[in-house]
């Protein structure tokens, strides 16, 4: 059964635990029942290595009574499981404390309709076919150059899904979506030293793929560049986050205005809406309704209306990342981003990658970042780091074994400049990041 | 036949109603083409976690996970598929995809079902009902007032409380059930504390392959409350850590993560067989200063990271991975341990039935030397000593690894002084391995908090190390 066709079954599901919920004495529910099916194909050194088929079904409940919830999850489907996960939610429902604040959405947020956002484009091939792509994205980048001696292997993704979420206020909605990818890690070697690094596509639309074997080549070039890699003295000098790292310091900014971290006072942008946080150039938004887009839905996770917003606006942050729990705790509305924030895009400041690196003239481009090191508190950051160092505004040699630190409060008022290589598959939209001054520590 | 096969056998294979011939049959699918090697897993779980928040335990949810994962390998190809379902026909469709991988043929042999048992190192318990309802929201209300009650200062207070209760079976392709029934309990508590305008955060917890009850003794769930409050309080008054190479002391424990990014990933089988590992093809060779001995050790009765017997059926083992500074061994899982020629050492182990199966870790960590802490500490002018920690990660390749301190202080001229804020460590796991220069004798295991990600595979872990000192170490504050 294709997906489309699942979503009649899956709503009858929905509708199903619902009443079953309701039958075991549940004043209101919510239910999301899913399916999703794929192949994962690896190809290592020209030859299949692991040919995985994905059949992932999963189904969720939360029920209330009166302002107490419980919830329960299943990933099997027969009405055994069904029942068992009802009645588990049910009775820890009976034991969690009275919460005002919890419940379902507000009715009238819900959405009224659910627009058809173009998500759903299924690859239909098989796994010998999958195979070959993935082998041309490998071949591409071990043809490269001689010094790529060892590879991880590329693997192409496929999966179909179907989603369905309905509530006891009467929303029920769903809709199938597609998702491809193709990716490929390769290791080059040189003397003694070894360095592995990676390049990837993925896509709503098989057809929107790159070609596997730029790809592979992309992955070669950024692999090579990362050979005799040096280390850097201690030094404070500005950052270059290019577009493969930069989304991850808005992913940060995200997790600061989400509002359980708000009113849980455990973000380091506490109180900070309507306020300058970025300097006045800055224009942050979502656009959740996009056709095609990889993170976008036609309704969050409670069934709320999702909307194009603004995040920031000339520098100053408009709102918090609300679902009904956190608004009603901050005595706001939801903001429909149950479930995060979806197709999220910084505007840039118009300067080409080499015009960023002209700007900075001499510091670090930051390629890789590693570990967690935020303080989702204080805004403290600090993190393993891996790039390139620059003078006179052109790349001189790669850096590694580095560390970038500072606070996040002062990076996003000392950011300088967002370039327009946007080039990055993902749901963030973000050209390379320059930011004024950090300390960089090394040996 | 031990305890828990009798379990997995009555949950897994009787409740669903498949015997042992139809799963005779399903393994003569996955065999009926030339396959060198196949395994059928079967999963159920149960887990149940509660969160307390603003005094009142606010959220529960249940957990179902179940269903069956079957392989068939030949040669270095894996071909994989699972179903949520146990009935004989999506097995049997699951068979048939699974050894779509390996050439038209036929494995020699039939299996003929035979049962392995390996020592038991936890009851086969189902924790989720070790306390009563009452009696788990007690628990979590009273760590909440324990923290609220430690310092006016503390502003919020998270609990959680998760009980997991896994039970599995698997056939390999000669025919032989292995099963096990794993508990797993975990505990934490997540502060928030302000001062004068300023915030921090603390949080401590623990857990064990035991039943709910483990929170209740030795006064635990009181000790995480107080801990988090501690270390909330610590961080209030941390000034910024300094920039730059210089001595680390790290204390017993947890920040044994240590070991798990800076040589534990590097020595898993599957990087090492395919040579893109720091550490490929160095066995027999000086890769840490010679007080150094490491192991990774599945078989410590109870702890989060042991396994009675691995997700392949084979025993947990207790393997020495560096003695002396002297690389020994790999950890492996069937897979690699027959392309590289080798015993398998009970470290394959899989997130659920729908993930493949691929060498981690246990429980690792560093045995103890001969030196007195105090002198560790005091042997430095100039430092950092780090007792708390965040995760980190490792790039296996080039040996890079980072793992974050959260609680840290200086040491100037000898003595623990000023607390200093979070900062990431970073070094290449070889080269810091050798410049430890002093081992304590307080060797000490982690509380039982850690997981470990892996291609996108997560599994509990355990780590541990004693007190020890290295002579020189990136770290990565903001002060000059």
């Amino acid at each position: 059964m294709s997906h489309p066709e699942r979503i009649a079954a899956l709503t009858q599901a929905v509708e199903d635990l619902l009443r079953e919920a309701r039958q075991q004495g549940a004043d209101a529910a919510e239910a999301a029942v899913s399916a999703q099916t794929g192949l994962s194909v690896t190809v290592r050194l020209g030859e299949t290595e692991t040919i995985e088929h994905t059949s992932d079904n999963g189904l969720g409940i939360t029920v209330y009574f009166g302002h107490r919830k419980g919830s329960a999850n299943t990933t099997d489907l027969r009405p055994a499981a069904i029942r068992e996960s009802v009645a588990a939610a049910c009775r820890i429902a009976r034991h969690t404390s009275e919460d005002p604040a919890a419940g379902l959405a507000d009715p009238d947020l819900l959405a009224s309709d659910v627009p058809d956002l173009d998500l759903y484009h299924p690859w239909t091939l098989d796994a010998d076919q999958a195979a070959d792509i993935a082998r041309d994205c490998e071949d591409a980048a071990r043809a490269a150059d001689p010094r790529i001696g060892n590879s991880e292997g590329a693997t192409l993704y496929t999966q179909g899904s179907s989603f369905v979420y309905g509530n006891s206020n009467g929303f029920v909605g769903g809709y199938p979506s597609s998702r491809h990818s193709l990716s490929c890690a390769v290791i080059a070697q040189q003397g003694e030293e070894m360095q592995r690094d990676y390049w990837y596509d993925s896509s709503r639309l098989p057809a929107e793929l790159a070609e596997p074997a730029a790809i592979g080549r992309r992955a070669a070039e950024r692999t090579l560049a990362r050979l005799g890699a040096r280390r850097l003295g201690t030094r404070e000098c500005p950052v270059l986050f290019r577009a493969d790292v930069a989304p991850s310091l808005l992913r940060s900014l995200f997790g600061a205005i989400r509002g359980h971290a708000v009113y849980r006072k455990s973000t380091f942008l506490l109180d900070r809406v309507g306020t300058q946080v970025f300097p006045d150039w800055v224009q942050i938004s979502e656009d959740p309704l996009r056709p095609r887009g990889q993170a976008s839905a036609p309704f969050d996770n409670e069934g709320v209306t999702t909307r194009q917003r603004d995040l920031v606006s000339d520098g100053v942050l408009q709102g918090y990342l609300l679902d009904s729990y956190a608004a009603r705790k901050l005595g706001l509305c939801s903001t429909g981003n149950a479930g995060g924030v979806r197709n999220a895009r910084i505007a840039d400041s118009g300067q080409s990658f080499e015009a960023l690196l002209r700007e900075m003239g001499r510091g670090l481009v930051v390629t890789e970042l590693m570990g967690q090191g935020t303080n989702p508190v204080t805004g403290d950051y600090s993190r393993g780091a891996a790039g390139f160092w620059v003078e006179d505004g052109e790349i001189r040699y790669p850096v590694e074994e580095i560390t970038v630190a500072g606070n996040l409060k002062d990076m996003y008022r000392q950011l300088l400049a967002v370039g327009t290589d946007n080039d990055v598959p993902g749901s963030i939209d973000s050209g390379s990041w320059l930011i004024e001054n950090m300390t960089v520590a090394g040996d | 036949m031990s305890h828990s096969i009798a379990i997995a056998r009555e949950t897994l294979l009787d409740a669903p109603g498949l015997s042992e011939g139809q799963l005779a049959q399903v393994m003569d699918r996955l065999l009926s083409r030339q396959v060198d090697a196949a395994d059928i897993y079967f999963q159920y779980g149960r887990l149940e976690s509660w969160v307390l928040e603003d005094g009142i335990v606010k959220e529960g949810s249940h957990s179902i996970e179940q269903g069956a994962g079957l392989r068939a390998i030949s040669g270095e190809k894996t071909g994989f598929a699972y179903t949520d379902s146990l009935e004989l026909s999506r097995l049997l469709d699951a068979a048939g995809a699974a050894r779509a991988i390996a050439q038209v043929g036929q494995h020699g042999a039939r299996a003929v079902a035979t049962h392995a048992a390996a020592p038991a190192l936890y009851a086969p318990i189902n924790p989720l009902d070790s306390l009563s309802e009452e009696q788990k929201l007690d628990l979590m209300r009273r760590a909440d007032a324990e923290a609220r009650a430690a310092d006016p200062r503390v502003q919020e207070v998270i609990v959680s409380l998760v009980a997991a209760h896994d039970t599995i079976l698997v056939m390999d392709h000669s025919g032989q059930i292995s099963g096990d029934v794993r508990p797993l309990v975990r505990m934490s508590v997540q502060v928030i504390v302000e001062h004068d305008g300023r915030r921090e955060q603390g949080s401590s917890g623990g857990g064990a392959r035991q039943a709910l009850d483990f929170f209740l003794a030795d006064d635990r769930a009181m000790a995480y409350a107080r801990e988090a409050v501690r270390q909330a309080l610590v961080n209030l008054d941390a000034v910024a850590a300094p920039a730059g190479m210089l001595p680390v002391v790290l204390g017993p424990g947890w920040p044994g993560v240590l070991l798990h990014e800076a040589v534990g990933h590097g020595l898993e089988g599957d990087f090492n067989r395919k040579g893109t590992s720091a550490f490929s093809g160095r066995i027999g060779e000086q890769v840490a200063s010679p007080l150094c001995t490491v192991v990774d050790d599945g078989t410590l009765p109870g702890r989060r990271g042991s396994l009675s017997v691995d997700d392949e059926g084979t025993p947990s083992g207790n393997n020495v991975l560096i003695e002396k500074g002297i690389l020994k061994g790999y950890m492996q899982d069937k897979l690699n341990a027959h392309l590289m020629g080798v015993a398998p050492t009970g470290n394959g182990r899989r997130e659920s039935y729908a993930h493949l199966p691929m060498p981690r870790m246990t429980n690792t960590y560093m045995l103890p030397g001969a030196h007195d802490p105090g002198e560790i500490i005091a042997s430095v002018e100039h430092g950092i000593y780090a007792v708390n920690f965040g995760g980190g990660q490792v790039d296996i390749t080039s040996g890079k690894f980072v793992f974050s301190a959260n609680e840290a202080y200086l040491i100037e001229k000898g003595k623990v002084t000023h607390p200093v804020k979070g900062a990431t460590l970073i070094g290449n796991g070889p080269e810091v391995m050798t410049q430890i220069s002093m081992v304590g004798d307080d060797l000490a295991l982690d509380t039982g908090v850690g997981t470990c990600g892996k291609e996108g595979q997560s599994v509990p872990v355990g780590v541990g190390q004693p007190t020890l000192k290295i002579d020189q170490l990136t770290v990565g504050g903001t002060a000059a």
